[in-house]
């Protein structure tokens, strides 16, 4: 009964899309909120929330299946990776993640599943398809961040206590290079060309700019806002646009997201949003930004055109992380 | 020249620049350097053989009297678990830069744990975290003057050791007692909680820690209502029985006090103030010593990613961690920081950095923690808690300082009265 409510929702929402003219393009935005144990799903057209669902304890990081039948959930309490169905919103099966899993990353080719465990310093490398554990990857303290390169051939993951980003090969699961970044890194984000990664550090304040061929560091991006603590600007989050012209940096309790121009590293504009932004996800048509903002349980839905933020929607308490789906 | 070369070569041992920087180096280098070099794969010279940096954790014994509650008797590795866990964090860190750091452990009376740390250095260790009294600090500082050894000291709270008798080769993080009251007030009188019953016992350190709360009432706008030194023998905290006496003592302790908001405790020894709460004439919530209590960390914090930590901890230690843990992992993860970004074991070198302003540590506080220039404080925010949760953490919003809110906590720079790093 459930799935036909959810099926009936998102067809409404389809057809809403289809007839009012002008309006935006209808995802699903997805929105883990780690202290209520729920996910709550918004319609990217009304911009409201239309479902919230039941999900595993503390849920964090959040991701879709290549063919996004899948929905992906860290439930770090659980010690486990939930696999939902995105039509009917049913739990399919737990993954083997290793303990505490937090955030993690897909293969561009769809499998394996890069899991940072944050409680046993590994990197787990997951088949979904099987359930498997194919590897274990020892790291630094508290691995948390992980981008992987859009050849697939390059995993980065950050240590938050280490303060590093290793290089990590994909094929021989062999750590290539360490780089020294600043205190607690959060977030490793590759550009679309994979000519840089871009490392938040939450304690340290700074967006580390890394060439992945050379693992020289290209850039140091400190950030200032006027009327802000220096040491609430806590960078987390970090997308950049697919013409790669843009990056969005979420800065914490600053309760900014800065927008920086990718050639020259300089931050443009600093965009209000809710309280304590940690993640960031665009829509496919990069045309919206949501956010999550965990202190004031809102996600803010940033205009990427205009730059400026056009909505804020309560969702559960303390939302995490946040995905959007094409469909 | 060369010398510089040869730094920036350590300074960035890891990536592919320092790879090449290397190979230039050893181009350069004098024949000697040149055959060695030769006799390895190329990047061989890179996987130097790990250098090892030993810190010895000095724990004074002492004679305390046993807490009232059963829940508060200290763990025998109170402080070494702690140190464990931080020697552990460090060497994961390390693999990545050969470094490896080895914990030595000393637990003595005074002049035997001065004599054994003394050896130790004598043998090279160049580190020294401490959990001792003052007297027994000051004479094991003084004993190490000009000898290129830190001491950190991470049990005493002692303002004196911070102020008129502070050494420059100490550095605390351990929080003062004025950092702990000043913490307190701010949040009292955020909650406009301005009157205070302070009661005061009877040791040395509770006549301290009183003096602490007076000046922080000065400093922040609190009121201190008035003052009473509790020195009823409540009785021993084992004998059958006891708490109807205790029913009867503390009302009647408490009696006849001017209207007040709060009774401040000031029992560092936990004699006496656990008996407070529930009990006073007035009805009326407890803090300081007991009560709500300001501490450098509490068990079941889960902010800023500390339910990792905890769980870290807890699984080493099979116990919650403690303040005094947390003060002593802090202590060896600085060093282990320190090394970690200079890319060197050298301790002159350690030292130096982890007391520049580029030094900083994230430290599970939500933001990062530095020493102060003033006199080596460790500036740090302080929870206040329950004895199940924390409450709040100060500083309190709009307490605000020209350089770092965290300087609204403790002895700031213009009233130091330490002169040994003032004339450095």
């Amino acid at each position: 009964m459930r799935t036909a409510r959810h099926s009936t929702l998102k067809a409404l929402a389809f057809l809403a899309a289809l007839v009012a003219p002008g309006m935006l393009n209808a995802y699903t935005v997805y929105v883990t909120n780690e202290k209520d144990n729920t996910v709550s799903i918004i319609d990217s057209g009304k911009l409201e929330v239309v479902k919230t669902i039941k999900v595993g304890q503390r849920p964090r990081g959040v991701t879709l299946s290549k063919d996004e039948k899948w929905l992906l959930i860290c439930a770090s309490d659980d010690n486990s990776v939930q696999v939902y169905d995105t039509e009917t919103m049913q739990l399919v099966k737990t993954l083997p993640s290793g303990p505490d899993p937090e955030l993690f990353i897909l293969h561009p080719a769809g499998n394996p599943l890069y899991v940072a465990n944050e409680d046993d310093n590994l990197v787990t490398v997951v088949d979904i398809d099987k359930d498997t554990v194919v590897a274990e990857i020892p790291v630094g303290v508290e691995p948390e961040g992980l981008g992987i390169s859009p050849d697939g051939k390059l995993l980065v993951a950050t240590s938050e206590t280490t303060n590093m980003a290793h290089f990590i090969d994909t094929a021989s699961h062999n750590i290539i290079d360490n780089v020294l970044v600043d205190s607690r890194p959060r977030v490793a984000e590759f550009t679309p060309d994979g000519s840089q990664v871009w490392i938040s550090a939450e304690i340290g304040g700074k967006i580390t700019v890394v060439d992945p061929k050379t693992r020289q560091i290209l850039a140091k991006i400190a950030f200032e806002i006027p009327g802000v603590n220096a040491d609430a600007i806590q960078p987390v989050g970090v997308r950049i646009s697919r013409n790669a012209k843009l990056a969005f940096v979420a800065l914490g309790p600053a309760n900014r997201v800065a927008v920086i121009d990718t050639a020259t590293f300089k931050v443009e504009k600093y965009l209000l949003v809710g309280q304590r932004v940690w993640q960031l996800a665009f829509t496919p048509d990069q045309k919206l930004l949501f956010t999550t903002n965990g202190a004031s349980s809102d996600v803010s839905v940033i205009d990427v055109d205009k730059l400026r933020v056009v909505r804020s929607i309560k969702v559960g308490r303390y939302p995490w992380g946040v995905v959007v789906a094409r469909h | 020249m060369p010398a510089d070369l040869l730094q920036s070569v350590t300074a960035l041992c890891c990536s592919a620049r320092a790879r090449r920087l290397l190979g230039l180096w050893i181009l350069l280098a004098t024949p000697l350097t040149l055959a060695s070099a030769a006799s390895q794969p190329s990047t061989g010279a890179l996987q130097a053989a790990t250098q090892r940096l030993v810190i010895v954790l000095a724990r004074e014994r002492r004679e305390l009297p046993p807490p009232l509650s059963l829940l508060d008797m200290p763990a025998p590795d109170d402080a070494l678990a702690g140190a464990k866990l931080a020697i552990n964090d460090n060497n994961t860190t390390g693999r990545f830069l050969n470094q490896e750091f080895v914990l030595e452990v000393v637990q003595a009376a005074s002049e035997e744990l001065i004599a054994e740390v003394d050896d130790h250095v004598r043998h090279g260790a160049a580190f020294v975290v401490l959990d001792a009294s003052p007297p027994t600090l000051l004479a094991l500082a003084d004993l190490m003057k000009d000898r290129n050894v830190l001491i950190l000291n991470a049990g005493s709270s002692d303002d004196l050791l911070r102020g008129e008798d502070c050494r420059r080769n100490v550095v605390h993080t351990a929080p003062s007692r004025n950092m702990l009251t000043d913490a307190l007030a701010q949040y009292l009188v955020w909650k406009r909680w301005r009157r205070w019953f302070l009661v005061v016992g009877t040791e040395p350190g509770d006549q301290a820690f009183a003096e602490a709360v007076r000046r922080s009432a000065k400093r922040f706008g609190g009121k201190i209502v008035q003052e009473r030194s509790f020195n009823l023998d409540p009785g021993n905290r084992r004998s059958d029985g006891g708490h109807e006496q205790i029913q009867e003592q503390i009302p009647l302790f408490s009696q006849n006090v001017p209207d007040y908001d709060v009774l401040v405790a000031a029992d560092e020894s936990g004699q006496f103030g656990d008996y407070l709460p529930f009990r006073t004439w007035d009805a009326r919530p407890v803090a300081g010593t007991q009560g709500l209590v300001p501490t450098s960390w509490h068990p079941a914090l889960e902010q800023w990613g500390a339910t990792q930590f905890q769980n870290r901890f807890l699984r080493l230690a099979n116990r919650p961690m403690r303040a005094l843990d947390y003060n002593v992992w802090v202590a060896v993860r600085s060093i282990g920081e320190a090394a970690a970004r200079t890319k060197t074991l050298s301790a002159p070198d350690i030292i130096a950095y982890l007391r520049s302003n580029e030094f900083e540590l994230a430290a599970f506080k939500g933001r990062k923690l530095s020493y102060r220039s003033w006199n080596g404080q460790l500036r740090q925010p302080i929870l206040l808690a329950t004895p199940k949760l924390t409450v709040t953490v100060s500083p309190q919003p709009g307490f605000l300082h020209q350089s770092s809110e965290l300087d609204t906590l403790g002895t700031d720079k213009p009233e130091s009265m330490c002169k040994a790093y003032a004339s450095q």
